[in-house]
């Protein structure tokens, strides 16, 4: 795979979020509603808060996520963008790897907004190491992306595309969100020791991101 | 139903009846438990049969991938079992679910705990109920392709399951085949769970092979359809 590829792929998807700012917009949004939501359903004290927030930003990035996802193999199947692409000399993974990497982008963004509002709502302190949390939020955020474009593909010319992706998504999802929500409640309540979750979030983005990059050539090409 | 379909079923349902009989009369009541214990026997099969099946979707979906642009007969045989498999895990995996949740309300008094097994088992229906619902969801040729990767993602992520829920928290007794030592079975329980792994097995594999035979012969008549529709287009052609 040379390195160009995907670069070209990555600009093309940075340049089209710049212009419409599609998905940045709307997943904000929701996550925000989705923190809301939660602190009017459970209106938690300070030392509850602590324990599940970590819980709730995982959650409230993974549905905002999706609503994103859904939208990211949308775009290219208008004016036959995706066929163009098929047919071009660049081998699938750079196409899934500059894709993965511009939502993830996306993602992130998201995520270091939020996080002040968070802190803000629901009163937060950090206790354990705060640092690790810049560990912890990017594996996390690649474990969901990596397989949510994955998926996203794979449903793309699937009836119902929008409901199978989180139906297909969020099963194979879930030993990561576990790891990303008890290093996370670790690292925040600082009671326990995150460094195990952390290497488990690891081993699943280094699994599912060779298995990504492997497969996503028959996906491309399914007949 | 073929002459030996009828024989296997015979047979089949002679060593289940044979199964029960050894399962609730012949061996001894569990040694804490009682006869509550009894329900081990029908536990343990559904578990044998969900990973047998599981197993017998991953070789299918391999295979399906390697040969289907190949060998088109042969592709369909693969994924014809796939899906069968497939269906008959989730089955098996069900009735684990629920004998074991049956059995907990009867020995640890609640119906449902999130323990390391019982998280993972039910996430690995999750898993393979999203990938018979992919199933229905996409159409056509492509539809095999993309639930065959499906199924190596799904398979790819039951160890980090199991590991994940595993340090997450655990309930449920040490592993009873191959655990600790003193957490064995009795030789005296050994004709019980026999009896009724073989007889659960051979059903599987019965019914199995019904669904298989039906599957596979509704994606050859789907085959044949579109080829004559395609053989309709050359006359067309031709006449003009």
């Amino acid at each position: 795979m040379k390195a160009a590829y995907f670069l070209t792929h990555l600009a093309k998807d940075l340049r089209l979020e710049w212009r419409s700012k599609d998905a940045i917009n709307s997943m904000l949004f929701f996550a925000l509603l989705v923190v809301v939501l939660f602190s009017l359903a459970f209106d938690p004290t300070r030392a509850v808060s602590r324990q599940i927030a970590g819980g709730i930003l995982c959650v409230a990035t993974m549905f905002a996520a999706v609503s994103a996802l859904n939208q990211a193999w949308a775009r290219e199947l208008r004016n036959q963008v995706l066929d163009a692409l098929r047919m071009t000399p660049a081998p699938g993974a750079s196409l899934f790897l500059g894709k993965a990497l511009a939502n993830f982008l996306f993602v992130t963004v998201v995520e270091l907004v939020l996080a002040p509002v968070f802190v803000v709502f629901y009163n937060l302190q950090v206790i354990g190491n705060g640092w690790l949390l810049l560990l912890v939020l990017p594996l996390g955020t690649w474990a969901l992306i990596v397989n949510g474009v994955f998926f996203a593909a794979l449903s793309m010319r699937t009836r119902n595309r929008e409901l199978l992706l989180p139906l297909i998504l969020f099963p194979i999802f879930i030993p990561a969100l576990l790891g990303m929500v008890m290093s996370a409640s670790a690292i925040l309540t600082g009671e326990s020791d995150p460094v195990l979750w952390i290497k488990m979030l690891a081993a699943y983005d280094v699994i599912f991101t060779t298995a990504c990059m492997m497969m996503f050539e028959v996906i491309l090409h399914a007949e | 139903m073929k002459l030996w379909r009828w024989i296997w079923l015979l047979v089949t349902l002679g060593v289940l009846a044979n199964g029960f009989r050894v399962a609730m009369f012949v061996v001894p009541p569990d040694a804490q438990q009682g006869d509550v214990g009894r329900i081990f026997y029908y536990h343990v099969p559904s578990w044998a049969g969900m990973g047998l099946f599981f197993a017998i979707n991953l070789v299918c979906s391999l295979v399906y991938l390697g040969v289907r642009n190949r060998n088109h007969e042969l592709a369909m045989k693969a994924d014809s079992l796939a899906v069968t498999s497939a269906e008959m895990g989730v089955v098996f995996c069900l009735i684990g679910l629920v004998t074991g949740s049956l059995w907990g309300r009867a020995v640890w008094g609640i119906w449902w705990t999130w323990d390391a097994r019982l998280t993972s088992t039910l996430v690995l229906w999750l898993i393979y109920v999203a990938y018979l619902l992919l199933r229905r969801f996409a159409a056509g040729p492509q539809m095999r392709t993309l639930a065959a990767v499906m199924a190596i993602f799904g398979y790819l992520d039951v160890p980090l399951v199991y590991m994940s829920t595993r340090w997450w928290r655990t309930q449920h007794p040490a592993p009873v085949f191959g655990g600790a030592p003193g957490n064995g079975v009795a030789p005296s329980m050994m004709p019980a769970i026999w009896w009724n792994l073989a007889g659960w097995l051979m059903w599987g594999i019965f019914v199995a092979s019904l669904r298989y035979v039906a599957e596979y012969r509704t994606q050859r008549a789907e085959q044949q359809e579109a080829l004559k529709a395609l053989d309709m287009e050359h006359v067309i052609e031709a006449g003009r």
